[in-house]
């Protein structure tokens, strides 16, 4: 634990500094994922001003603060792709990771840790280009404000728990892409990704209780924008923890079959 | 001996690509589900949006799956014609392998166009087409013989723009290493193609028809579809067309100019 507790800043600073030297590249990337939202913006704007000003809830200036939100919270739960098990595994870049003495999860947490703070830094001028274009309307109150805090940093360890879990696909099979996408579907339409989940049907909503995806989307969005009581943000945390649990164990769980699949090459 | 043509050489790459790929029939499968996963997507996402309304800026939902159609369609051809060269190319400028292919006795901005082809990726122009179709047969009004020939037309000065957009893009990896960010940055534009571009702020639909013209690649054959076309769309169509495809080349000469070779 305490060799923990030396090597999380220092990788993070590592991811940190390396996303930093391809400032240019990064910013490129963060601006191609928030292109997303500005459209989904635009369209529910569109929706809600053409049905006189409110639709499922959600003023056009709701929806303003929904998906500005959102970029920040799309920022905060970037994760590892699980197609970038494929490449480690083919080029033999796993080996590496494997002959040092810290978990791969480890690593790749507190990379991801230290380069948000480049993406954040990112998002600023874009974040502050859709505010003077489209003015949302936020007003929170310090509870959201801490809840928010928490909220992302763990919705972050949800989602990037999920996605690691679903990298492990990639030591039985090299075709994985499909499963992938199924789930990044899953993730679209049961998250408030696409859309805030109460304007879904309600087979939808009640489907997306049983699943991790709105953790990591709507929650911390709809804890920034003042949409939740106190209480219901202490029971979304605790959600999300129990999510971090249970997609943690089932990890643990895998990780090792996994490794006994493994067969190393290249590198 | 004479150099063959663009279209021979083209169609002679097509050729091996296509039985280089036939040998993983099972990614035809893989490469099914995943265009129907995400033709499930785009339909559900109309359905959840029309399920609130009746009409999205003036376009009506069986106008909007035109849309839908042909950024499936023009997103397909830029998966299995245009992506996989873009990225043959960013790859041999990093690795300095683009020498082969500047040797060859062939135009160097053709021979870098023509030479990787991602053959199952061409399911999705299928689907495209179908939805199109699907389309076509829901919109109030047929689209008649000159509509059909107006939308090929159209279809293909809007290849030509993504195209022209896409080796642009491409071209500044002569400049900086990771051109990988810049694919992904086009990606994202793409996708504001999904829904019309009218829809968009001033600013953004004016970068979306001249700076990246989505409007004349998607839009605009969307809009003979669905009854909404203007002839007026059909000369800007061509001018831009024209500027695009011309400037492209212009900045491809530009670029190779400037290569010095980084191995070989």
């Amino acid at each position: 634990m305490s060799v923990l507790r030396t090597y999380y800043p220092a990788a993070a600073r590592i991811g940190f500094q390396r996303d930093i030297q391809y400032r240019g590249a990064t910013f490129m990337a963060i601006l191609g994922f928030l292109i997303e939202p500005a459209i989904y913006l635009v369209v529910w704007r569109t929706v809600a001003m053409e049905q006189g000003g409110a639709v499922g809830g959600y003023t056009v200036d709701d929806f303003t603060a929904y998906y500005i939100v959102w970029t920040l919270v799309r920022v905060m739960n970037l994760a590892e792709a699980p197609q970038s098990w494929e490449w480690r595994i083919r080029e033999g870049r796993l080996n590496e990771m494997l002959s040092v003495p810290v978990h791969p999860f480890h690593r790749d947490f507190a990379y991801y840790t230290g380069a948000k703070f480049v993406w954040i830094l990112m998002w600023v001028p874009v974040a502050t280009v859709l505010t003077l274009t489209f003015q949302p309307r936020l007003d929170p109150q310090p509870a959201h404000v801490a809840g928010f805090l928490v909220a992302i940093w763990t919705g972050f360890a949800v989602r990037f728990l999920l996605l690691y879990l679903m990298g492990m696909i990639t030591f039985w099979t090299t075709r994985g892409a499909a499963i992938f996408d199924i789930v990044v579907a899953g993730e679209l339409l049961l998250s408030g990704r696409l859309v805030p989940l109460s304007l879904m049907p309600d087979w939808v909503q009640s489907t997306s209780n049983w699943l991790p995806f709105q953790w990591t989307f709507q929650f911390p969005i709809e804890v920034a924008i003042g949409r939740l009581s106190n209480v219901e943000i202490l029971q979304g945390i605790g959600m999300q923890v129990l999510w971090i649990a249970g997609l943690g164990l089932a990890f643990s769980r895998v990780w090792p079959r996994a490794l006994r699949q493994y067969t190393a090459v290249g590198g | 001996m004479r150099p063959i043509g663009p279209a021979r050489l083209a169609a002679i790459h097509l050729r091996v690509a296509a039985l280089n790929e036939f040998q993983y029939r099972l990614n035809f499968f893989v490469q099914l589900l995943q265009s129907i996963v995400a033709l499930a997507v785009g339909l559900i996402a109309i359905a959840v949006v029309y399920s609130h309304t009746d009409s999205l800026g003036g376009w009506s939902q069986a106008q909007l799956l035109a849309v839908m159609g042909v950024h499936l369609l023009i997103g397909g051809v830029i998966r299995t014609f245009v992506a996989p060269n873009m990225y043959r190319l960013m790859e041999d400028v990093a690795e300095g392998t683009l020498d082969y292919a500047l040797t060859r006795p062939a135009d160097s901005q053709l021979m870098v166009s023509v030479r990787q082809f991602s053959v199952w990726s061409a399911i999705d122009i299928i689907m495209g087409v179908l939805v199109v179709l699907w389309s076509g047969l829901a919109v109030e009004g047929a689209v008649g013989l000159l509509g059909t020939v107006t939308f090929l037309f159209v279809i293909a000065c809007g290849t030509v723009i993504v195209y022209s957009v896409w080796l642009s893009a491409t071209t500044l990896t002569f400049r900086i290493i990771r051109g990988d960010h810049v694919m992904q940055l086009l990606n994202g534009i793409y996708e504001a193609g999904r829904w019309p571009v009218t829809l968009y702020p001033s600013w953004l639909r004016l970068s979306l028809t001249f700076l990246v013209p989505l409007a004349f690649a998607v839009t605009v054959p969307a809009e003979v579809i669905a009854s909404r076309f203007e002839g007026s769309s059909l000369v800007w169509t061509v001018v831009i067309t024209a500027v695009f495809a011309v400037g492209t080349r212009i900045l491809w000469r530009r670029g190779i100019r400037n290569y010095s070779g980084a191995s070989a």
